[in-house]
């Protein structure tokens, strides 16, 4: 019994993950869909890309140089600002895009205590800010590959859609939304390094599933629900922007319940609301509705009754 | 006349109602779509403002105590019902761009605020001054987010075009958003002109007739209409102002003013120490 044990404070369990690799391999994931988006619409993509990621990371940059915190190594910028390109349409104008990063950043994040603090997911708060400040541009899809209306908003007006096209990504919307495979593709691989875990996506696909069959007056029809699932910013919501660490719950439990409610608000939106898509809209409500889930998920410890009382002898 | 002259510095700078105090947000979100709404709103209340508190304070040793926020009501309504007619008669567009805002100002929290807290304590013609000073800094911030909010959100300059077709405007700063985006950047920036000139040592003063304390936990059983505007202007002003509000205090012979002299001077320690 001479054996010592060492004896340290916790915590006992670490991992080697930081921001940064976490942010890196968000982006790795993300080049699927980046890289199909340029190959689909053309190097003006590219641009694209280009402007709002410089915007992004230079807004952070020089906020950074403000507060004499320089953040900028931890790669969030890059990852907003990627996210944000790949929810813009091709055409739109180049400075409306980097005007999108500097709200992103500036607004959303950084007046709000910069990363971990902000309320909602940057890139998808940009997105409505632009939508609602210029709406010709941000809906107007069409560029020299494609002419004509979204799958979605076909499918709304009860035109036929080709489905294949819209596995694979020909079609027309915004940057990074069109090709399910290249977005599955990089979901995969967050899925196996353990970055994201399927609660939120799995269970807002499923919720949302279940809404459209009730409700999109078309059944369970399998051809309608796949063409509703792989139309929009759905699965680029569901596993990119929904599972953000920041404004996520933290709880087991509050992550399902936060699924669940992506997947309800999304399904009112897309059927009852007068535009084809919602996932942005449901994904922004959604995180304003976190602290709420939170409090009443919040597990109880151990020693503890429910509501945080010790337990009395 | 120097106290007419601090009034109307302390309503457009020091206490601007806006940008400082934070009061009659109401009509700031919602009319300020242009700079001339914002500069019609603001002179409205800015004639409502002065004529009431002018009548209050000729009013204030009549209102018994118990009943004064209804007689405060009355006199503004009045007031109000007056300005609508003249609008409707001589600036219909004017009325018609701000709508139910205007029969609104009855309840507007800068006009009852002001009577209650400066009109029904003071004299006349301080009284004029304070609300001619305070309806001019509701005016010039409603202007200033007017003009904002009409070049970003409409490209326009006091309903002229001046940025050319090619520029599309935001229309967000047009909507509901859009003012508090450009509400909380002002804000923010006067803050930042504030606390810079703090920095380099130029005279600062603190906000005068804003009290310290906490409303919630608040000892004074007279409530906030028995004090005086200037009990936590500090330093060596603090003096000089003493002596006025006693002389005050003496001239009108009310017998409120001299509790609130008497009970300022018992607040007064602690307050500084607060800060």
């Amino acid at each position: 019994m001479s054996e010592l044990f060492k004896v340290s404070s916790n915590p006992h369990i670490r991992s080697k993950a930081a921001t940064n690799s976490l942010m890196f391999a968000v982006i790795i994931a993300l080049m699927p869909a980046t890289g199909f988006g340029i190959y689909n619409f053309g190097p003006r993509a590219l641009a694209v890309i280009a402007v709002t990621v410089g915007s992004t990371i230079l807004t952070e940059y020089l906020f950074g140089l403000y507060k004499k915190k320089l953040s900028v190594t931890d790669l969030s910028a890059v990852v907003t600002g990627l996210l944000l390109a790949l929810n813009l349409p091709v055409t739109i104008p180049l400075w409306m895009a980097a005007l999108g990063g500097v709200f992103a950043i500036l607004v959303v994040k950084m007046l709000f205590g910069g990363l971990g603090q902000n309320f909602m997911n940057p890139a998808l708060a940009a997105r409505c800010f632009l939508l609602i400040s210029f709406p010709t541009a941000m809906t107007s899809f069409d560029c020299d590959a494609y002419t004509g209306a979204t799958p979605l908003a076909m499918l709304k007006n009860g035109e036929p859609v080709n489905l294949l096209n819209m596995v694979t990504g020909h079609t027309a919307g915004t940057i990074g939304e069109t090709s399910v495979i290249a977005i599955a593709a990089g979901a995969c691989l967050l899925l196996v390094l353990g970055v994201i875990d399927l609660r939120i996506s799995g269970s807002y696909i499923v919720t949302f599933v279940i809404f459209a069959g009730l409700f999109g007056g078309h059944g369970f029809n399998p051809s309608y629900l796949a063409a509703q699932l792989s139309g929009g910013g759905l699965m680029l919501g569901a596993f990119f922007m929904a599972t953000d660490y920041v404004t996520r719950p933290i709880t087991i439990k509050g992550q399902y319940v936060f699924g669940i409610v992506l997947g309800l608000l999304t399904g009112i939106f897309r059927i009852f609301g007068p535009g084809a898509e919602g996932v942005s809209y449901a994904i922004i409500l959604g995180n304003l509705l976190v602290p709420l889930i939170e409090k009443y998920t919040m597990p109880t410890a151990f020693g503890y009754r429910k509501g945080g009382v010790r337990h009395e002898k | 006349m120097n106290k007419a002259g601090e009034r109307l510095y302390n309503g457009l700078v020091k206490e601007n109602p806006t940008f400082v105090l934070m009061l009659g947000m109401c009509p700031t979100l919602a009319v300020t779509t242009s700079a001339v709404n914002g500069l019609g709103m603001g002179l409205t209340t800015m004639v409502v403002l002065a004529l009431s508190n002018m009548i209050i304070s000729l009013l204030r040793n009549i209102i018994p105590d118990r009943v004064r926020i209804p007689a405060f009501i009355v006199i503004i309504a009045s007031f109000v019902t007056v300005v609508q007619l003249l609008l409707e008669a001589y600036l219909p567009s004017l009325n018609q761009a701000l709508g139910v805002y205007i029969p609104l100002i009855v309840v507007n929290c800068i006009i009852l605020g002001r009577a209650e807290s400066y009109a029904y304590s003071n004299p006349v013609i301080p009284s004029l001054f304070d609300g001619i000073g305070m309806g001019l800094g509701f005016t010039f911030a409603l202007t200033c987010i007017g003009l904002v909010r009409e070049l970003l959100g409409a490209g326009q300059f006091f309903g002229m075009d001046i940025l050319p077709d090619s520029v599309e405007p935001i229309r967000i700063f047009g909507q509901a958003p859009g003012a508090f985006f450009v509400l909380a950047g002002l804000v923010a920036l006067q803050n930042f002109v504030k606390e810079s000139r703090k920095r380099a040592g130029k005279e600062y003063e603190k906000i005068g007739s804003g009290c310290t304390h906490d409303c919630m936990n608040c000892k004074d059983s007279d409530g906030c209409s028995k004090r005086f505007y200037d009990e936590n202007a500090g330093g060596k002003a603090e003096g000089t102002k003493q002596v006025k509000t006693q002389e005050n205090a003496a001239a009108t012979g009310s017998v409120k003013t001299r509790n609130a002299a008497a009970g300022n001077a018992k607040t007064g320690n602690t307050d500084e120490e607060g800060r």
